[in-house]
């Protein structure tokens, strides 16, 4: 079983977390002045890169709280953990493989 | 051994009968194509071939970047079946069963299309109410379904357990008497053998590593063994549909998921008909062959890997035992996953792009296998005429921004 490693508890096994999909998806700054274009962009699209993707996890059988991630969805391997709030180290780019869509993110 | 004792011309393969006929050639891609199909899996020979009989479009190439077949198309659990809740989704699954019905003559081909029947377990009472108001749309849609009370459900399949003592207990199950199993292989082949006698070349190990536009137009594909002009281009690459898209500047509302499923070892016929239940996140039939073939719901995280957790194979299996105690003592043989498109409403994408000349048939999740024909017959039409056919026309890229969404979580019978 994959481990994967808490920044709070360290390396614990993955059933014990909750996976949480993409991070840094901010809520629109302006909600009111969203198309419904935009509205469908922050509602229902997120990056599915095939590489490096910044994520969100839950310790949900352990200190259940949550923290991001940079993993490779090809790999599997865990690139970085980093705490909620914090922005990705600079050294690991998250590819979006994607255009950025045209939300507000934070 | 020594080789005093051989006899000159001798071989050992004299004796042996001549090598099968291959049921496709292996061409070099073309430096040009009416129509390029990208991803060799069964929707993709399914378009090649009925763009070929319906259309008479032959000027037509599938690349592949693997083996014919070798992605989802080796990977699912076969399931066929039409029962799903809304008219939309009754419209295409439906179209789909019912070419399942003629396509071993169509194709010529043997496909051990077989209609044993589904049951889709109901373990609760909102399960229960659920499932009744699905039975009484396909009803209305004109779709075999009925209500099935425990003791029938043991009648259609002995080996279910529906004693009242279980985490679990079994309340009742639909039952789509014309669903049933296919040989996903021999699907596969013989799609490609009609599509390779119309003249379409199948191209193997041929990954597309870019799409050219012009103007708001595609115009070609790069690809591993070389560009490849193309008059139109058809997406239908199940889990790598984001990662294409993004070559022509799309974004997707897909996310790619594992989804594992496993085989026993070979058995006894012991397992008549199909089970499957969303609640407990299994779903069992037995293969000719003998196998248990048994899906589970989908690894939490997006993945492009082909495989999946460990844990989640034994939560699938321990629901199945509890199912089917009589499989306590079956060995498991091989598990493995493949990499699924799963869109916000369980239901799919096929149609146009905001890319003239691009189309798109992608989000099937954990479900496409069934539509194979149908999805063909249909991105077919899609692609022939540049406008979606009356059954994909209400699956397009756009009811995300619309609302007009398809919600289909309750009849997908995977755990999303």
């Amino acid at each position: 079983m994959q481990l994967i490693p808490c920044p709070w508890c360290g390396d614990r096994e993955e059933a014990e977390f909750h996976y949480g999909g993409q991070a840094h998806v901010a809520y629109p700054d302006d909600p009111h002045g969203l198309s419904d274009a935009q509205w469908a962009q922050f509602v229902f699209f997120r990056d599915n890169p095939k590489g490096p993707f910044a994520e969100r996890w839950m310790h949900a059988a352990g200190c259940r709280r949550w923290f991001n991630a940079v993993r490779d969805t090809a790999t599997h391997d865990l690139l970085a953990v980093y705490r909620t709030g914090q922005q990705p180290p600079q050294s690991i780019a998250p590819s979006t493989g994607q255009d950025q869509a045209q939300v507000a993110t934070a | 051994m020594s080789t005093s004792t051989s006899v000159v011309g001798a071989s050992p393969a004299d004796g042996l009968p001549d090598h099968p006929a291959f049921l496709w050639r292996n061409p070099a891609p073309k430096p040009s194509y009416d129509v390029v199909i990208v991803g060799g899996g069964g929707h993709g020979l399914a378009t090649a071939y009925y763009l070929a009989k319906n259309h008479g479009i032959t000027n037509v190439a599938v690349l592949e970047k693997g083996w014919l077949a070798g992605g989802n198309m080796a990977r699912n659990t076969t399931i066929i079946r039409s029962n799903y809740l809304w008219d939309e989704s009754s419209g295409i699954y439906e179209h789909s069963l019912k070419l399942w019905e003629g396509l071993e003559e169509d194709l010529d081909y043997p496909i051990l299309f077989s209609q044993r029947g589904v049951l889709n377990l109901a373990h609760g009472l909102q399960d229960v109410r659920d499932s009744r108001r699905r039975v009484y749309a396909n009803q209305l849609n004109g779709i075999d379904a009925e209500w099935l009370e425990p003791e029938d459900v043991a009648k259609v399949c002995p080996i279910v357990n529906i004693s009242p003592d279980i985490r679990y207990p079994v309340l009742g199950a639909t039952y789509q008497p014309r669903a049933g199993i296919a040989k996903h292989d021999y699907v596969a082949w013989g799609f490609a053998r009609r599509a390779d006698e119309y003249g379409i070349d199948l191209i193997q190990n041929c990954e597309v590593t870019g799409l050219d536009v012009a103007g708001d137009r595609v115009v070609g594909v790069q690809t591993t063994r070389g560009r490849i002009a193309a008059g139109k281009v058809a997406l239908s690459a199940a889990g790598h549909s984001s990662v294409l898209a993004g070559m022509a500047g799309l974004r997707l509302p897909i996310q790619s998921h594992p989804l594992q499923a496993l085989v026993s070892e070979l058995l006894e016929p012991v397992h008549p008909t199909v089970v499957m239940s969303n609640a407990v996140h299994v779903y069992v039939s037995q293969a000719h062959k003998g196998e248990l073939v048994m899906g589970a719901g989908i690894d939490s995280y997006n993945g492009y890997g082909q495989r999946g957790a460990f844990h989640i194979i034994e939560r699938q299996m321990s629901a199945a035992l509890e199912l089917f105690p009589v499989f306590a003592r079956a060995h498991l043989l091989r598990t493995w996953a493949g990499i699924v498109d799963v869109t916000p409403d369980a239901s799919p994408i096929v149609g146009l792009t905001p890319v003239d000349g691009l189309y798109l048939n992608c989000g099937w999740g954990t479900g496409g296998f069934k539509a194979t024909p149908g999805v063909g017959w249909c991105f077919a039409h899609t692609v022939a005429h540049d406008e979606p056919h009356p059954y994909n026309a209400p699956f397009t890229l756009d009811r995300f921004t619309t609302g007009a969404l398809v919600d289909e979580h309750g009849a997908a019978g995977v755990a999303h």
